[in-house]
């Protein structure tokens, strides 16, 4: 919990990793795709304020001791959720794991919550894998990586494939409700935008009873994103990157993120992610309670944040997408606020937009 | 003999088709050279090594044309460097194949409609830039709806935009209206607000896209400038 100036915020930090990028893990004769994936993430890693940056070599591997220290004692995070990113391509072990997220929640019940994965492209093995981590786990989410390469040649996938919705109605079956979907820089075909968010928005109209949780708000295609969650209910903004590539280094661009957000999306579906072991929570949460959109000008018609619009993000909103129970301390009163979502009445073009251009 | 000034020249009309900017601006063009004979050798590197490899390959190739249309150039070769694809889309461009060659069972079709969407999205930033700072100054959605290409005031981004929009075969003639829809139709003041809304946040996605390229390309070539 995090408490300032008199308010409680209960943080749920709803996707953040366990990695190891350590030279052993190479696969061998794939070195140059494992360096170059972690050297990817070091350049997001020195968007932070300097005092926080970590060495390359401490990046590659962290402690049990230093995530817990990192996310919990000095992180101020009250429920972690593991996202696992496999990458075994290039990675012996994998990136983060389910098991090694899960060993990490076997010794911390009452801290982590954690996440499985699927691929489409491993078939019947996959779904019954799924299905022994869902018992194993308890599972409540998934994370998708579709742009993950695999041992059969190919370098990504789509949530509209043909297989994908098998294992999204196996999610169905076994109660999984919330998909984490991560674009990423591969698909195939490679002809297309990587980044496109054409499958992720006819998946959730097929799928009106799962939650999809764009990490990263579709950055860097915020544009196509936003007009996708205006117009479909079970769309969230996961803003793990949004918040760490941007409030720090660029805090215009982060201004005006927030307020596009607030505006197409609405604080009832943003959600915080510290995207640790890219950056570390603390100075991310601390920032974002202490951050107010400028009063200049140029910001004029961006909603400014309430302390309940940060309580959302920051925690609530994750706690009710996973059913965890929020201290009465921490509790917004009831009943809740009215959801807001000032972008619907302009989704419709036809209506004469009363806002100001 | 070919100048390298010209070969510059021609690199400058080369864009990043995700970001809408010049390579040369971007800081893309690690080195340039051009021998006595006429052979222009171009190194290429991007902000990460796992850049999508389409708009890579669009960058490399479209080097590839400018700098061979050029007379006195003999031979081009362009590479890129540091980058997941490098052989494959080096390879590519070299043998003058296609994409769907360059990755034979990988692509499904060329890379025209991906150009064409990011084009789209350019003349949608565009208007915002060119837009904006009327709307700061107080024109209302009636006048903006009215204004022409030919009315508004001369900027090098309203040149960007109008060269956009004759690339995408949309009006780009003095009488055409400032705001379109994407298939070049009129905006009318009704729908002017929403329609500024979405080009604002279109700029915003490509120009923080833009930004973010710019400060990994610094880190990953620290203290190595282009030397251009």
């Amino acid at each position: 919990m995090y408490e300032k100036n008199g308010e409680k915020y209960f943080v749920v930090d709803s996707h953040m990793h366990f990695w190891d990028a350590s030279r052993e893990n190479w696969v061998e004769g794939r070195e140059n795709l494992a360096k170059g994936w972690i050297d990817c993430f070091y350049g997001y890693h020195t968007l932070a304020p300097p005092e926080t940056h970590w060495t390359w070599e401490h990046y590659l591997k962290v402690s049990e001791e230093d995530l817990m220290k990192d996310v919990f004692e000095d992180g101020h995070v009250d429920k972690a959720i593991f996202q696992s990113t496999y990458l075994k391509y290039w990675y012996k072990d994998g990136f983060n794991t389910v098991e090694q997220n899960g060993s990490m929640l076997e010794k911390h019940p009452d801290k982590f919550i954690v996440n499985g994965r699927w691929d489409p492209r491993d078939g019947e093995a996959g779904l019954r894998q799924l299905e022994e981590d869902a018992r194993r786990w308890n599972l409540k989410g998934v994370k998708l990586y579709t742009a993950e390469w695999h041992e059969n040649g190919s370098r990504g996938w789509k949530l509209t494939d043909k297989e994908s919705y098998r294992f999204l109605e196996k999610c169905r079956e076994l109660g999984i409700r919330n998909i984490h979907a991560h674009k990423g820089p591969t698909i195939w075909p490679l002809n297309k935008d990587a980044f496109s968010m054409e499958d992720v928005d006819q998946t959730a109209t097929d799928f009106p009873d799962l939650n999809f949780i764009i990490e990263h708000a579709g950055i860097p295609r915020i544009d196509d994103f936003a007009y996708m969650a205006v117009q479909e209910p079970n769309v969230y903004a996961g803003c793990s990157v949004v918040i760490g590539a941007h409030m720090h280094a660029r805090p215009k661009t982060f201004a005006r993120f927030m307020g596009e957000l607030l505006f197409w999306v609405g604080e009832d579906r943003m959600t915080f992610g510290s995207d640790y072991n890219i950056w570390t929570p603390k100075w991310q949460i601390e920032g974002f309670v202490d951050w107010q959109m400028p009063d200049d000008e140029a910001f004029s018609d961006y909603p400014r944040l309430t302390t309940a619009t940060k309580k959302k993000i920051l925690g609530l909103n994750a706690a009710k997408l996973y059913g965890i129970e929020v201290p009465q301390e921490c509790r917004l009163p009831e009943p809740p606020s009215i959801p807001e979502q000032p972008g619907e009445q302009l989704a419709d073009e036809s209506t004469p937009a009363g806002a100001q251009a | 003999m070919i100048e390298r000034d010209t070969v510059w020249r021609a690199l400058e009309t080369v864009l990043d088709p995700e970001l809408d900017e010049p390579i040369t601006d971007l800081d893309f063009v690690a080195s340039c050279t051009v021998s006595r004979d006429g052979v222009v050798s171009v190194h290429l590197r991007l902000p990460t090594f796992f850049c999508a490899p389409n708009f890579s390959f669009l960058m490399v190739a479209d080097a590839f044309d400018a700098v061979s249309a050029l007379d006195g150039v003999t031979r081009a070769e362009i590479v890129l460097d540091d980058h997941h694809a490098s052989e494959e889309i080096n390879g590519g461009v070299a043998a003058h194949a296609r994409f769907v060659e360059t990755f034979a069972g990988e692509a499904d079709a060329e890379l025209d409609e991906l150009r064409r969407y990011f084009l789209e999205k350019a003349v949608i930033a565009g208007q915002d830039r060119v837009a904006r700072p009327l709307v700061d100054a107080g024109v209302g959605p009636e006048e903006l709806a009215e204004l022409t290409l030919g009315a508004a005031p001369a900027s090098p981004d309203l040149d960007r935009l109008r060269r956009r929009r004759a690339a995408l075969g949309l009006p780009a003639e003095d009488d055409a209206p400032l705001l379109i829809h994407p298939d070049g139709s009129r905006v009318s003041s009704a729908q002017v607000p929403l329609h500024l809304r979405r080009a604002r946040l279109t700029r915003l996605g490509m120009e923080s896209n833009g930004d973010l390229c710019k400060s990994f390309l610094k880190t990953r070539y620290a203290n190595t400038a282009g030397t251009g």
